[in-house]
């Protein structure tokens, strides 16, 4: 051997999760902070002096529900409350779309069962006033928001009274009224497109903050890098949320290179102020974006916050998990299940009970019901009013031109 | 009216709208204080101000992104990108975004982003300075795909573009920048001023997107081009004879189906010329209008000039433009079939 040669051979690292079906992950592997390990820092802080968050785990609720710790800032009962009820809606909701899907009534469906903690805190904390450039699993927000679940169900089932005219799958929701940008289905391209949306509200002077998520697996996108250069350079008033809910379909957080460093990490080489926060604790979520909403609208600029959470759900309704990852996973998920958390600590606290909670369930369940048979009755991909089809030449421009006149009139309408 | 070249023209189109309009802003790589590149934004940061234009990351992703979001809340931006070369890191939010957001969202959201971008050959810029990719977005649906030939054009479609409500891009033929270019490499350089649209009014006007323009009648023989082939293609007909008409497109999508068609079905012939490689090239799709529309009335085939499939090569630039004798050759092909 020269000294030329090193001792160690080059080999191509595949990263690989540490578990796969057949096998049990415990989790044991995870550093689960105490909730008053990190500290909470003033808005106007030097980034570079809280860089410790980045790799920490803002937690406010303990596993006894009890709430504790620099972060805990005193959410009123009410907002808790309306948090659990958003959170109950949107899961039940999932779980109606998804039973529709199976008895073949919608072509597709993502639930976000496990993570919505992180849309309807992050809701609750942010004004409705707030711009958000949304990813395809932050259905918490429109809910959060007040969307009528009636026009969701249309959109999934492109009839005649789908908003977006019949042209996108299931659950690619736009409600301009609502501030909820039309979600893309490509992924990452709105995280930078929200850095100008906010560019464009500093520019103007004005107070609105804008918001915008991504999954761990899409931080591998241009996107995500020129989101954080443009927010780092032009200090605009945005969020720049990333869901690492340790999937992204059969792809573990590893192979998006989250075996090095934490995602919220990324934000520390532009010098952006990042947090990394328990994504399954309502109480952590809602008080680090409400620290983020507070900086941005007092001119402090954009923040990076990693919500650390599971994909209790299968990625879409056209994924099985169990070809790539141990059955039993989300049981084991050491952050336990966002819902019942928040549950258990209302109830601690004297606001709420069991069984107000399951007259709820049944109430939201009924809605549900009723406003699917209404649904429905505007229509199905399959049977039923469909939107016109004439409008499929529509809204490529802001006025048809005569190729598509053309060949409108050749389909016969 | 005042004397401009084409880089004056663009940039006056820029102030006017600057002026008109408060949510115009306007920013690119060097765009800002520098005045870019090619100064087509010269001055302008100095009397609008770095809130209105100003220099970005080199992000061609980036950049059109961020453009998006500002006309997602109100602005009307304008973005360069340096050379049209550089463009495909902006692919996706130009084919998949821009193009999208009005029909993915049912017509609720819709952006109103103009790009300005040089492209073209014969500046000895080699293959990554020289690109005319028009006809990659020419084939989606949802940008508008612009490129004129002259300082006049120039402002009157880059003041249209801005002042559009759907997504521009603005191709500019940079050899035109400084004067109208004949085909020969070796004549002296000519300005502007020698060509009746140099001649351009300092105010507002605008030229409507999609109207073709006949720069030459005639009945013998159809010539098709735009950008910087306009001129060659002129020094062609002039060097033959032909009795040809030549029409500047100066808009490819929406494109001016009736000037083309009517041409056509008058004179029986026609050549198509443009800069970029033939394959796929939006000469394919002229052709293509053409044998549906006017089939019957053709009287020989019809032809394309084009740059030849390959990279723009640096040493060998002449070799692969369209020059004079090249459309010459073809026109007499055409005549004598």
């Amino acid at each position: 051997m020269t000294k030329h040669q090193s001792s160690r051979q080059n080999n191509l690292h595949i990263p690989e999760p540490k578990f796969r079906p057949g096998q049990t992950n415990n989790f044991a592997h995870l550093k689960i902070p105490n909730v008053d390990e990190a500290h909470k820092p003033a808005i106007d802080c030097n980034p570079h002096d809280i860089r410790d968050l980045a790799y920490g785990l803002i937690r406010v609720l303990d596993d006894d529900g009890q709430a504790g710790g620099a972060w805990n800032i005193n959410i009123t009962p009410d907002i808790l409350r309306q948090g659990l009820k958003d959170m109950l809606l949107t899961r039940l909701f999932d779980d109606r779309m998804q039973l529709l899907h199976r008895t073949g009534k919608i072509s597709f469906y993502m639930k976000c069962t496990g993570e919505e903690a992180i849309s309807v805190a992050h809701s609750l904390a942010l004004e409705n006033s707030d711009m958000v450039f949304p990813s395809y699993r932050n259905q918490g927000i429109l809910i959060s928001r007040g969307y009528p679940l009636l026009n969701m169900m249309c959109q999934c089932l492109s009839n005649s009274k789908d908003n977006c005219k019949g042209r996108q799958l299931p659950i690619m929701y736009s409600w301009k009224a609502g501030n909820f940008f039309t979600i893309s289905g490509n992924l990452a391209t709105q995280f930078s497109q929200a850095v100008g949306w906010a560019m464009a509200e500093a520019r103007k002077g004005g107070n609105r903050v804008c918001t915008t998520f991504v999954g761990d697996g899409s931080t591998a996108e241009i996107d995500f890098h020129s989101a954080l250069t443009f927010a780092a350079t032009y200090n605009p008033p945005v969020i720049l949320n990333i869901i690492n809910n340790q999937w992204a379909i059969s792809s573990n957080q590893v192979i998006a290179g989250g075996e090095r460093t934490t995602f919220a990490a990324r934000g520390i080489g532009v010098g952006l102020p990042s947090l990394r926060v328990d994504g399954n604790d309502f109480l952590a979520v809602y008080a680090a974006s409400k620290w983020a909403a507070d900086r941005a609208r007092a001119g402090f600029g954009a923040t990076l916050i990693e919500h650390f959470t599971y994909r209790v759900a299968p990625h879409s309704t056209s994924d099985d998990p169990s070809a790539y990852r141990p059955a039993d996973e989300d049981k084991n998920w050491p952050l336990g299940d966002p819902l019942e958390r928040l549950k258990t600590h209302l109830i601690n606290i004297g606001e709420w009970s069991e069984t107000q909670h399951e007259q709820l369930a049944e109430q939201y369940t009924a809605e549900i019901k009723i406003d699917y048979k209404q649904a429905e009755s505007y229509g199905t991909l399959k049977s039923g009013a469909r939107p016109d089809v004439a409008s499929m030449f529509e809204d490529i421009f802001e006025e048809i031109t005569p190729n598509r006149i053309r060949q409108r009139q050749e389909l016969g309408l | 009216m005042a004397q401009m070249n084409m880089l004056q023209a663009i940039l006056s189109a820029q102030k006017c709208m600057l002026e008109r309009d408060d949510n115009v802003m306007i920013f690119g790589q060097d765009v800002g204080y520098f005045g870019g590149v090619f100064r087509a934004t010269e001055g302008l940061q100095a009397e609008f101000g770095a809130q209105r234009v100003f220099d970005t990351p080199i992000s061609e992703n980036g950049i059109i992104a961020t453009a998006i979001g500002m006309s997602i809340n109100g602005m009307r931006p304008v973005a360069e990108i340096q050379f049209s070369d550089y463009i495909y890191p902006a692919f996706d939010q130009i084919a998949s975004e821009a193009s999208r957001i009005r029909y993915r969202s049912g017509g609720e959201y819709s952006t109103n982003i103009t790009i300005r971008t040089p492209c073209g050959g014969g500046i000895r810029g080699g293959q990554t300075h020289s690109q005319s990719p028009e006809g990659i977005f020419t084939h989606i649906s949802g940008i508008k795909v612009v490129m004129p030939s002259n300082p006049y054009d120039a402002k009157g479609l880059l003041i249209s573009s801005i002042e559009s409500n759907d997504p521009v891009l603005f191709f500019e033929p940079k050899r035109l920048y400084n004067g109208p270019f004949y085909g020969d490499p070796d004549a002296p350089s000519i300005g502007w001023d020698t060509h009746k649209k140099g001649e351009v009014p300092e105010g507002h006007y605008s030229i409507p997107l999609a109207e073709a323009e006949i720069t030459r009648a005639g009945d013998e023989l159809t010539i098709i081009t735009y950008g910087t082939m306009v001129h060659v293609v002129e020094t062609a007909v002039k060097q033959t004879g032909v009795d040809a008409e030549i029409i500047d497109l100066r808009c490819l999508s929406p494109i001016d189906y009736d000037t083309i068609i009517n041409s056509v079905n008058k004179t029986g012939r026609c050549l198509v010329a443009h800069e970029a490689t033939k394959i796929g090239g939006f000469g394919a799709e002229i052709l293509s209008i053409i044998q549906e529309n006017c089939f019957w009335k053709l009287r020989a085939p019809i032809e394309r000039v084009t740059g030849w499939d390959i990279p723009y090569p640096h040493a060998f630039e002449w070799e692969y433009f369209p020059v004079p004798k090249r459309v010459g050759k073809a026109i007499t092909r055409i005549m004598e079939a």
